[in-house]
């Protein structure tokens, strides 16, 4: 590629082509051949920037100069003064509140400011396959610390006291688990540490990072966890569709051995622990507990009936402790500081923080760590930047397919897991879906009933079923063949499966379907009674029309139909075969004058 | 071999000087984001041109190394580069190109390279994905 001394950043986002982006590129390009700089200056058309209100939006590099509000006539002008001149034009740069400055650390940005890491304290800071950086930042120290000045019961009530919950969905105060587990009277005396990184929730990365950014911190928690219930011998069971994280955390499994953090009479005491990485094949149902144990123990992975609970009867029919990554990677912060310092974050049932990966219609997307108690609508306009396009907020979907949504009028609901549980959602292991006004609820729910549907283990009837006719049901309702009766028979089917199923992949399966009955009934009835759908979703739903005043006649939507069902003569007015349609959408992404719509 | 108590402080002072007290102007630590997110966006032809760059120029006081997620995975693939006082900077978005030049400019003569840190606009930052 030629050496470009500059380059030209015009937003191409839906927001900014409807206000003129697209002449003023042409515009751009006229002015560059005029001055004979074309060869010099690149202009790249750009996605959304996410400010659409200050658009068109034009960005002019190296120096990040903004543009705002630009017009087809500031063209002339803006190539004149700064891209031949090398001046900036003042009068369009905006300025209400900076105009494009160059934050050094990405640490200064809103996204950052509001968060507190405890759990990821140490990812993107260290390098995780190197235990002595991890140990520069007082790894270990905490396995130290309880191994010669603790006893057991003195971390089980630290624990205790930390007020810390299971991060991976049901939120089991943890101290308690492993209060059970050290109770628990083991006949050879075995006893088992393991650790559930079975991460299976559509957009939900969390335990990755954590093992894929700071592993040791797990070993040495599970080192704790040993010592705690007097076991010896720890499993994480991680998914096979980790290939990273299941190659850093071997390879700190392999450097705690060699520095003796793991193994036989760790710091010269009585207490010997080992770990061992099983490596899940992606099953769902694997990420419950019994069906993970099951899965441990090489057999199929079916959960089984508790009681007897994993603390008396787990691995190998021992007792054992288990816990997710997250869960984990709070302890040794906890046994530092102290459970006072712990316990001083969050809310009055939920201690610390919680780790989110925040996905969907949201700008920033990514993964953060909240204290419990952030309200949902400092989650996603203030950490996460808002909608992407200027579109409105409509739902949140948390704990994935075992959870619920979020509705717009809820969004000040301080997160901690008895609030979302009092709403209808629950915390789950993390995943945060944003959903805005072009998602139709009926069409999430049929999404998510369709994944637990096909990660059904098919053991208990509720589950094999009851969750396959409620998915029929959906499907119906988003074909437009929906019958009146649909949502009471929706909901009688999902309190039997609620309070029969064997597990919590089917005791929470129909949560995401009552959760967006609960909120969404209206979307429900308008698919059933009127046979719309009201975001313009279900493709058997909609219509695609051509309005006859606006079209120009020139063919292009014709052209890009793959079902040959557009036709017309040239300039005049185009129409649409509906018996041919087959609703893709491509002619309202081709049409340049926004003459199709659907609905 | 088992290490002692004693030796496990030892090292953990010894790293913590390491990362933190970076002596002289070309005492940088550089860390690139290489989880899942980071490499998926490209972090390893950056990884590699960061390490040959810093060989190439004989800087042996920059220290280079991977590191997990920083959550902006929309940013990735992230270069981080830490000073002597660890105040750091943030490159985003970063190339085997871009890297080169900060070697050049930043890690070599201690030069901030503005136009490759975040642009920020109205509290957003301005990201722009190219369209082909």
């Amino acid at each position: 590629m030629a050496y470009k001394r500059s380059q030209v950043l015009i937003c191409g986002g839906t927001g900014c082509t409807s206000s003129g982006s697209m002449t003023l590129v042409k515009e751009l390009k006229k002015e560059l051949v005029k001055h004979d700089i074309l060869d010099e200056v690149e202009v790249v058309a750009t996605g959304c920037f996410g400010l659409c209100e200050l658009g068109p939006v034009v960005i002019v590099y190296p120096e990040g100069t903004f543009y705002s509000r630009v017009e087809a006539a500031d063209i002339p002008e803006l190539v004149e003064e700064h891209l031949v001149k090398g001046r900036p034009l003042d009068r369009l740069i905006y300025t209400e509140k900076g105009d494009g400055h160059h934050p050094l650390s990405i640490n200064e940005l809103g996204f950052f400011k509001t968060q507190k890491r405890i759990a990821l304290a140490n990812c993107g800071v260290i390098n995780p396959e190197n235990i002595d950086e991890y140990i520069a930042f007082d790894g270990y120290l905490a396995l130290e610390k309880v191994l010669l000045t603790m006893t057991p019961v003195d971390v089980i009530n630290e624990v205790k006291a930390s007020g810390l919950r299971g991060r991976g969905g049901g939120g089991f105060p943890t101290g308690l688990k492993w209060q059970f587990a050290h109770d628990a009277v083991s006949e050879d005396g075995v006893k088992f540490v393991a650790c559930n990184a079975d991460e299976g929730d559509p957009g939900a990365f969390m335990d990755r990072s954590v093992l894929e950014g700071d592993p040791h911190a797990l070993i040495e928690a599970m080192a704790i966890a040993g010592f705690a219930v007097g076991a010896s011998k720890g499993y994480v069971y991680v998914r096979a569709e980790y290939p990273i994280a299941v190659n850093r955390l071997q390879i700190a499994i392999d450097q705690a051995k060699e520095y003796g953090l793991l193994g036989e009479n760790i710091f010269d005491t009585d207490f010997s622990f080992d770990l061992e990485i099983r490596l899940g094949a992606g099953a769902f149902v694997c990420g419950e507990e019994t069906a993970l144990m099951n899965s441990i123990e090489g057999k199929r992975g079916e959960p089984r009936p508790r009681p007897p609970f994993p603390a008396n009867k787990g691995l190998f029919g021992k007792p054992t402790v288990l816990n997710n990554v997250e869960t984990y990677a709070n302890i040794p912060a906890i046994i530092l500081k102290g459970a006072e310092w712990f316990a001083s974050v969050g809310t009055e049932k939920s201690k610390g923080t919680k780790v989110f990966a925040l996905g969907g219609k949201i700008n920033n997307t990514g993964l953060l760590e909240i204290p419990m108690g952030t309200t949902l609508r400092e989650i996603v306009f203030e950490i996460g930047g808002g909608i992407p396009n200027g579109k409105a907020f409509k739902a949140a979907q948390t704990g994935g397919p075992s959870g619920g949504c979020i509705p717009a009028s809820l969004l000040d609901t301080k997160i901690d897991y008895d609030n979302l549980i009092a709403i209808g959602s629950m915390m789950g292991s993390g995943g945060l879906i944003v959903m805005d006004e072009d998602n139709c609820m009926v069409d999430v729910a049929r999404f998510f009933l369709d994944f637990t549907q096909d990660e059904s283990c098919g053991k208990c009837p509720p589950c094999r079923i009851g969750t396959k006719r409620m998915l029929e049901i959906l499907e119906r309702i988003c074909d437009g063949k929906g019958i009146e009766g649909d949502i009471e028979r929706l909901e009688e089917l999902a309190v039997g499966i609620k309070a029969s199923a064997l597990c919590g992949l089917g005791q929470t399966a129909p949560n995401p379907v009552l959760s967006t009955i609960r909120y969404f009934r209206d979307e429900y009835e308008a698919h059933i009674n009127d046979k719309k759908c009201p975001a313009g979703v279900c493709k058997h739903l909609l219509d695609f029309t051509i309005n006859p005043d606006t079209c120009k006649g020139c063919g292009i939507c014709a052209k890009k139909c793959p079902a040959d069902a557009i036709t017309g003569e040239k300039k005049k007015p185009y129409t649409i075969d509906t018996a041919k349609c087959i609703k893709c959408g491509a002619c309202i992404e081709a049409c340049p004058f926004g003459s199709i719509s659907k609905g | 071999m088992a290490k002692s108590l004693a030796e496990l402080k030892a090292i953990r002072e010894k790293k913590l000087n390491e990362i933190n007290l970076r002596h002289g102007k070309n005492g940088y630590r550089v860390v690139v984001g290489m989880a899942t997110c980071g490499i998926a966006a490209g972090a390893r032809p950056v990884m590699v041109k960061l390490m040959e760059e810093v060989d190439a120029k004989g800087l042996v006081d920059v220290t280079v190394a991977q590191t997990g997620c920083i959550g902006s995975c929309r940013l990735e693939p992230i270069v981080e580069v830490y000073d002597a006082n660890n105040e750091k900077v943030t490159y985003v978005h970063m190339t085997p190109e871009k890297v080169a030049k900060v070697v050049d400019q930043h890690l070599a003569q201690g030069k901030v390279v503005d136009e490759y840190t975040m642009t920020v606009v109205d509290g957003k930052v301005i990201d722009p994905t190219v369209k082909g």
